[in-house]
């Protein structure tokens, strides 16, 4: 059994044509395995290490360096409450504890029904709006209790399904990269004159 | 002299710098710790290590430098030394980033030194001793993780104590290629560690143990064994395979206790596999054979003294001079002196030129010994490297690492050639494979498609690929090799430790010391020796054959077990049915010792001195630490006793005495003295034959050298559709005496198995893993049959020795292929 869907496989393949070198495809391909299964398991650091020539060992380390892939399964909505300075000073302390209660879990947990993923966070780079979270790394702006509740609610409800995906979907993995811009296409060492996309780019 | 300085890229044009107010000259692209080191002026590192590229990790070698832009802390490991640069190592500033670093370093590092292998021979005490703060500010709680955790069969990691410098990650990626241990999570949690159930199986996995700067890794087999300063040293070489390297061979109380690798710029830049690395503990092993016994008639056991043992071994060899004949097999495991004693034994005292140090699964003596020689220096610097036969990562593996370095470095163009992928083929510009049989063909159509060959320096590495194909296969390929190469060098890759030893001492039939033949040594060795055999006798196969059917009295067993090696073992059962008696020498009861009626112990690793002769001819010394268990002796000795008995002397009484008339009677070894050997400084070795001097060249120095031709291009055997053909080939580790005992290494043998391309299994209508009955023309075996995509269509593949069985069973020796029927059960 593969670990990819044979869609994900196809794109699989077309992400790692885009690089010179398979191994460059590393990160692309977590994230389009965590976008499968909304975490990455053992058996999806074998598979991407198989597929780019790297050993399991090597596609954890680089994995786990970065804070978001998960090791472990986490609901289809990661929240993170930002509780850095400025959402510090605009109660983001109880806005963690009201988010505790609401949702049944201590931050780092999950809900019994795995919908929910309630997480610390460090600067969310929006301090004028504090206090902030993210839903799958969606912004929240000047959350309040009640909009708090409110959002839970909505997600719980679906009514965000269009906005917010589950947990693991990124834009930038499906992304078409035209033949012309791709790097694979001509490998580095075969080029010769300008880079392709700065023919482009000066063209227009 | 080399110097650390070799390992990274510097070329002849100096470079003026300063350091501490000194003015030196440093080779240009030289690195400052370098520069210094060479200067007196040692600068505190962790992470640097002179064999691997510089990462700059631990910036504890940071020096205050000034290139003209004023003085600013720099990490010596990553800057190259320029024009007119100031480095100042002791000044307030270097001190004070020094001092820094260590407490840092120390942060979380848990000080538990009196319960840490590495204690005492550690560098992270070393320096903060020498460089350190001498107190810590940090009062909080350390970092904790699980102590230690096993990250192999071999290597035991505590986290809390890794400093990560990157240099075990670093070696297993960069040098070993086997990046199977990593840096895992980020900041304060990160951690070298492996993946979730894949160990870290590498066959030079014992390295990063010995380049941990600290006590985070250490090896099983040495754990809580001594502390550092208890051990007794002494530099030798190892001798578990024809590569060489240099150990340092260390003990307590009279037992081996570790080995670490020396570093030497010819051989093996410091690095040691770990089959020779955890290699001492089958000398330590209870099983080893302490004293001599006889077997009577019903086949039980009687200890005997010595004299006895030794009395009854001439009196066997005495019946088989007076009648049938005598054969001595084996004699790869010797020293050179105690290989050139029994060369002297069996041609002069016993009368007989059937003694062969190789087993049948070797190449022709003659062609080994008169082809052109390479080093290994030669082979990493030439512009093409062709690899025919063999996987060397499996039998000459710190010979791999040094090829896959060049390769990987673009120094050499790595041409391969062999019957299946092996560790070498991803590093190879080209990795060709062809079918049993047609070797020749395959080399003489690489040649054709391959003219760069021919111009530039080539070296050809060339093994025995499968010890199910006739060896006539090779020899014809080498044929076709020189003829279309004339000026490429060989290095032989036959495996055995000192099989290169014994070859040049003569234990070949037909062969005398030196490299000279016996008919073109006749005159020179009969006015040294006292007589010589009047005609060229038997290899291993011939004495065995003549066993067989009767016409050999007396075989004398020199650390040989024919029963596991010879690749053909209904023969060797049928010549141990057939021979008068046996005559066993061993450090252990092999399965072949069990069927002698004479047994002799005999000494081994670090148990006696004397020198050993490396695949390049590279003749170095072997350094003596314990003493062997009993009364087991020299080979040598064995020999000179058993001369002795049966009335003659070989006159030689001592190492030092015997490698003089080494020197002054074996022609290749002319100029090759104990003091040339054990010279200061001499620890790479001296490669025989010495060059000679100009004003010498006139000189008389004995016979011309061994003459040797290519068999006649054999027609490639025919194909029978039904059959898959056997590759037997060899695994680092087997069922091999000295693997099986040692304990750390003997589980690491993987069970026999017959593997094919998956193809053949739904040809057969078989599950992967499932037992089949396999025939060959010798018998039926049962197997399990796994499918392996790596493994070509119409081959069947099985190790040669691993345990569960040999394919030995499977082979006649005297087939050109051997072919294989399967059927499920
Ligand atoms: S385990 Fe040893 S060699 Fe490896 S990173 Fe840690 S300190 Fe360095
Ligand atoms: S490569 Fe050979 S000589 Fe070197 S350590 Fe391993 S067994 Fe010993
Ligand atoms: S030795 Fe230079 S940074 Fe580690």
């Amino acid at each position: 059994m593969r670990f990819f869907t044979s869609e994900n496989q196809r794109l699989a393949t077309e992400i790692i044509g885009r690089y010179p070198k398979a191994r460059s495809a590393t990160i692309p391909l977590l994230h389009l395995a965590q976008e499968q299964h909304g975490w990455i398991s053992d058996d999806a650091m074998i598979e991407v290490g198989r597929l780019v020539d790297a050993t399991p060992a090597e596609v954890k380390g680089t994995a786990t360096f970065y804070e978001m892939f998960k090791f472990a399964p986490v609901g289809k909505y990661l929240i993170n409450i930002c509780g850095t300075m400025s959402c510090q000073l605009l109660g983001a302390d109880h806005l963690m504890h009201h988010a505790e209660t609401k949702l049944g879990v201590v931050a780092g947990g999950t809900t019994e029904d795995g919908l929910f993923t309630l997480e610390h966070a460090e600067c969310q780079a929006a301090c004028t709006e504090a206090p902030t979270l993210q839903v799958n790394y969606r912004h929240q702006y000047r959350v309040t209790t009640e909009s708090f509740d409110q959002l839970v609610d909505d997600l719980a409800a679906g009514n965000l399904d269009g906005e917010i995906p589950p947990h693991g979907t990124l834009g930038r993995v499906r992304q078409a990269i035209p033949a012309d811009k791709s790097v694979g296409a001509v490998p580095p060492t075969e080029v010769d004159g300008p880079p392709v996309w700065l023919a482009v780019e000066g063209a227009s | 002299m080399t110097d650390l300085a070799s390992a990274s890229e510097v070329n002849e044009t100096g470079v003026n710098i300063t350091i501490n107010g000194v003015r030196v000259v440093a080779p240009k692209g030289e690195l400052v710790i370098d520069a210094a080191e060479r200067n007196g002026v040692y600068i505190p590192r962790f992470c640097y290590h002179p064999r691997m590229e510089p990462v700059g990790m631990c910036r504890q070698c940071l020096v205050e430098v000034d290139t003209g832009r004023g003085p600013g802390l720099q990490p010596s490991c990553m800057l190259t030394v320029s024009d007119d640069m100031t480095v100042d190592t002791e000044s307030e500033t270097t001190k004070r980033a020094q001092e820094g670093m260590l407490e840092f370093l120390l942060v979380n590092h848990p000080l538990d030194c009196p319960v840490c292998d590495k204690g005492g021979e550690c560098p992270l005490q070393d320096q903060t001793l020498a460089f350190g703060p001498g107190e810590s500010r940090f009062v909080e709680e350390k970092r904790h993780y699980e102590k230690p955790i096993p990250i192999s069969d071999l290597v035991y990691l505590d986290r809390e104590r890794c400093i990560l410098c990157d240099r075990c990650t670093r070696f297993a990626k960069d040098i070993a290629g086997d990046p199977l241990i990593h840096f895992m999570h980020r900041g304060n949690e990160t951690q070298v560690l492996t993946f979730p159930d894949d160990p870290f199986n590498s066959y030079f996995s014992g390295n990063t143990v010995q380049i941990c700067p600290v006590g985070a890794l250490t090896a099983r087999p040495y754990r809580f064994r001594a502390r550092p300063w208890d051990l007794a040293e002494v530099e030798s070489t190892c001798t578990t395979c024809s590569v060489g390297c240099r150990v340092a061979v260390q003990s307590s109380r009279n037992e081996l206790l570790r080995y670490e690798g020396v570093d030497i710029e010819s051989v093996n830049h410091g690095w040691l596999c770990d089959k020779g690395r955890f290699g001492f503990e089958s000398v330590n092993s209870d099983q080893r054979l302490a004293g001599p016994y006889l077997r009577d008639v019903n086949n039980s056991d009687q200890l005997v003294g010595t004299n006895a043992a030794l009395e009854a071994a001439a009196t066997a060899i005495g019946a088989g001079r007076g009648g049938g004949g005598v054969g001595v097999i084996g004699g790869a495991r010797l020293n050179n002196e105690s290989a050139y004693a029994w060369s002297k034994l069996a041609r002069t005292v016993i009368g007989t030129d059937n003694i062969d140090a190789q087993l049948a699964d070797g190449l022709s003596a003659q062609m080994v010994l008169s082809l052109p020689r390479a080093t290994i220096a030669d082979a990493t610097s030439a512009d093409n490297v062709v690899v025919i036969g063999t996987d060397l990562k499996e039998e000459l593996p710190v010979l791999f690492l040094r090829l896959k370095g060049a390769a990987q470095s673009g120094r050499i163009k790595l041409t391969e050639l062999s019957l299946l992928v092996t560790g070498l083929s991803k590093h190879a510009s080209a990795s060709h494979r062809y079918v049993p049989g047609e070797l020749a063909h395959a080399v003489g159509e690489l040649l054709a498609s391959n003219p760069q060959l021919a111009s530039g320096s080539t070296v050809v590495v060339i093994g025995r690929p499968s010890a199910a194909d006739f060896p006539d296969e090779v020899e014809a390929a080498v044929g076709v090799l020189t003829a279309g190469l004339p000026l490429a060098t060989f290095l032989p890759a036959l495996r055995r430790g000192n099989v290169m030893g014994a070859l040049d001492m003569g234990l070949s039939p037909g062969v005398l010391p030196g490299r000279v033949s016996l008919d073109e040594g006749r005159d020179w060795f009969g006015s040294v020796w006292s007589s010589l055999p009047g005609e060229v006798g038997l290899d291993t196969a011939g004495m065995l054959e003549a066993a067989a059917a009767g016409r050999l009295d007396t075989l004398v067993l020199l650390g040989a077990d024919p029963l596991a090696d010879v690749p053909d073992r209904d023969l060797v059962e049928r010549a141990f049915a057939g021979v008068g008696s046996i005559v066993a020498i061993d450090n252990f009861v092999t399965e072949s010792v069990k069927r002698a009626n004479v047994v002799l112990a005999s000494t081994a690793f670090a148990e006696v001195g004397g020198t050993t002769t490396n695949l390049e001819g590279r003749v170095s010394r072997l350094g003596q630490m314990i003493t062997p268990p009993g009364t087991a002796r020299a080979d040598w000795m064995i020999a000179a006793e058993l001369a002795w008995r049966l009335g003659g002397d070989l006159e030689l009484e001592s190492l030092a005495q015997i490698w003089s008339e080494i020197e002054a009677v074996a022609p290749s070894h002319a100029g090759c003295t104990l003091e040339v050997v054990e010279a200061e400084g001499a620890i790479e070795g001296v490669v025989v034959p010495i060059p000679k001097s100009p004003d010498l060249a006139g000189a008389p120095s004995g016979p011309a050298s061994i003459r040797w031709s290519a068999p006649a291009l054999a027609e490639p055997p025919s194909v029978d559709g039904y059959s898959l053909r056997l590759v037997a080939r060899r695994k680092l580790y087997d069922a091999a005496t000295n693997t099986q005992m040692a304990p750390s290494l003997a589980n690491l043998a993987e069970q026999a198995q017959l593997m094919v391309h998956p193809g053949e299994l739904r040809r057969l209508g078989v599950e992967s893993g499932t037992r089949v009955n396999v025939t060959s023309s010798r018998t039926t075996v049962v197997l399990s049959l796994v499918g392996d995509a790596a493994m070509p269509r119409g081959l069947a593949v099985m190790g040669l020795r691993q345990p569960g069985l040999a394919a030995s069973e499977l082979i006649d020796l005297r087939a050109a292929i051997t072919e294989l029927r399967i059927e499920s059960r």
